[in-house]
């Protein structure tokens, strides 16, 4: 059976030195997702990247929540675009002569 | 060691207020940070040189050695720790009259005009995941027809990694952990490995299958035939119909590439027939060639 590895945001809050109503309001923002189980609440072990890089760029430019939402949606876009170029390129190569 | 202007960098004057420095720096930040940049190896490199600026122009202490010393203002600083300790050493009697220590002033001025030292975040102590490194692998098309070890040395680690076969041009693959080291006991960074698959054979690639044009002579795309064309994994036989057109197509299952992390799954190999057109024709063909039109005009 496959497991999904749940961390306590309590834990989580210890780990990066932030406080609870912090991944309240990132939860609240849809940025994250909290699981409560028997009344705990769990984040996703795939949403640590994402917070890891929410936490930078709150600390680190100053962005706050509504900004980093856009952000996280333009690079959203923008991979999906890159990604799009890459599949593009390997096309026209294809039908490029030699 | 090359002199670095730190004000270039960050494109102030040297007369530039604390704030302005401060600004300065965001706006660049902003601009080059790596998280709002991913993949991108020149700002990536950028926002090292302005985050190095930022500490030096950033701080007083570190601005005026920058400014009295240039380039070797670093070497200044046991010049600096002397001048420092005997300048301590003459204040040390004075603060102790007044009743306040350094801090104490600190959190007085702070008192007074309500001065916020949290929210510059420092003394923060947040466990931060290391530095991501990103990397190029070059690899020919038939290094990626099967799978593979390479070693690969990252920041004098050795890295064993395996190149499943199928990978695609472009393709990114992320190695947990190998990145730059946490700081304050976080998690190390990623090292991501960009492969670029070069393509110097004969077939096309588009996805999983591969494409190739034949060359077929006339009278075998008349008459049939049978024929060897190349594959990836050697040469094999193919049954040619009669009356095949010019660029008309046939599918070799199973003859194409490998599909990624499918093992024992291949894609196709599409054939394209090219005709070519007898040339430097004998008497003889050409009397045959005639009979055949005057034939086919009946």
């Amino acid at each position: 059976m496959k497991t999904e590895p749940l961390i306590s945001t309590q834990i989580l809050c210890s780990q990066y030195n932030i406080e609870i109503s912090f991944v309240d309001a990132l939860n609240k923002m849809g940025l994250i997702h909290i699981e409560v189980i028997e009344q705990n609440q769990f984040v996703r072990e795939d949403q640590i990247s994402n917070i890891e890089k929410i936490i930078r760029l709150h600390t680190e430019l100053n962005l706050n929540l509504e900004g980093i939402d856009i952000v996280f949606n333009l690079l959203e876009k923008e991979q999906a675009l890159r990604n799009e170029l890459n599949i593009l390129k390997n096309k026209l190569r294809l039908y490029e002569h030699d | 060691m090359e002199f670095i202007d730190y004000y270039k960098i960050l494109g102030i004057s040297k007369t530039a207020t604390e704030t302005e420095v401060k600004a300065a720096y965001r706006k660049l930040a902003r601009k080059y940070h790596p998280d709002l940049n991913p993949g991108n190896k020149d700002a990536e490199s950028k926002f090292k040189e302005i985050n190095e600026a930022n500490e030096v122009l950033g701080n007083l202490e570190n601005r005026k050695k920058y400014d009295k010393y240039g380039k070797d203002w670093k070497h200044g600083e046991e010049y600096e720790k002397a001048n420092r300790q005997q300048q301590q050493q003459r204040t040390s009697n004075k603060t102790s009259q007044s009743g306040f220590s350094n801090e104490e002033y600190t959190d007085f001025f702070e008192s007074m005009f309500g001065g916020d030292r949290s929210s510059n975040n420092q003394g923060r102590s947040t466990k931060f995941k290391g530095q991501d490194y990103n990397a190029e692998l070059n690899l020919d098309l038939k290094d990626v027809y099967t799978t593979q070890t390479q070693i690969l040395t990252v920041n004098g680690a050795k890295i064993r990694l395996t190149i499943p076969a199928g990978v695609e041009n472009g393709q990114v693959i992320r190695i947990k952990g190998k990145g730059g080291l946490g700081s304050n006991g976080g998690p190390n960074g990623d090292l991501f490995i960009q492969f670029n698959v070069n393509n110097l054979t004969q077939f096309k690639r588009e996805g999983n299958n591969l494409h190739q044009y034949v060359d077929l002579d006339l009278y075998t795309s008349i008459l049939g035939g049978e024929i060897t064309v190349d594959t990836f994994n050697g040469k094999v036989k193919l049954q040619i119909k009669p009356e095949t057109k010019n660029e008309s197509k046939a599918k070799l299952k199973g003859k194409g590439f490998p599909v990624y992390k499918q093992e024992g799954q291949f894609g196709d190999m599409i054939i394209t027939y090219h005709i070519t057109m007898p040339t430097n024709l004998s008497e003889k063909e050409k009397e045959l060639f005639v009979e055949l039109q005057k034939i086919s005009a009946k």
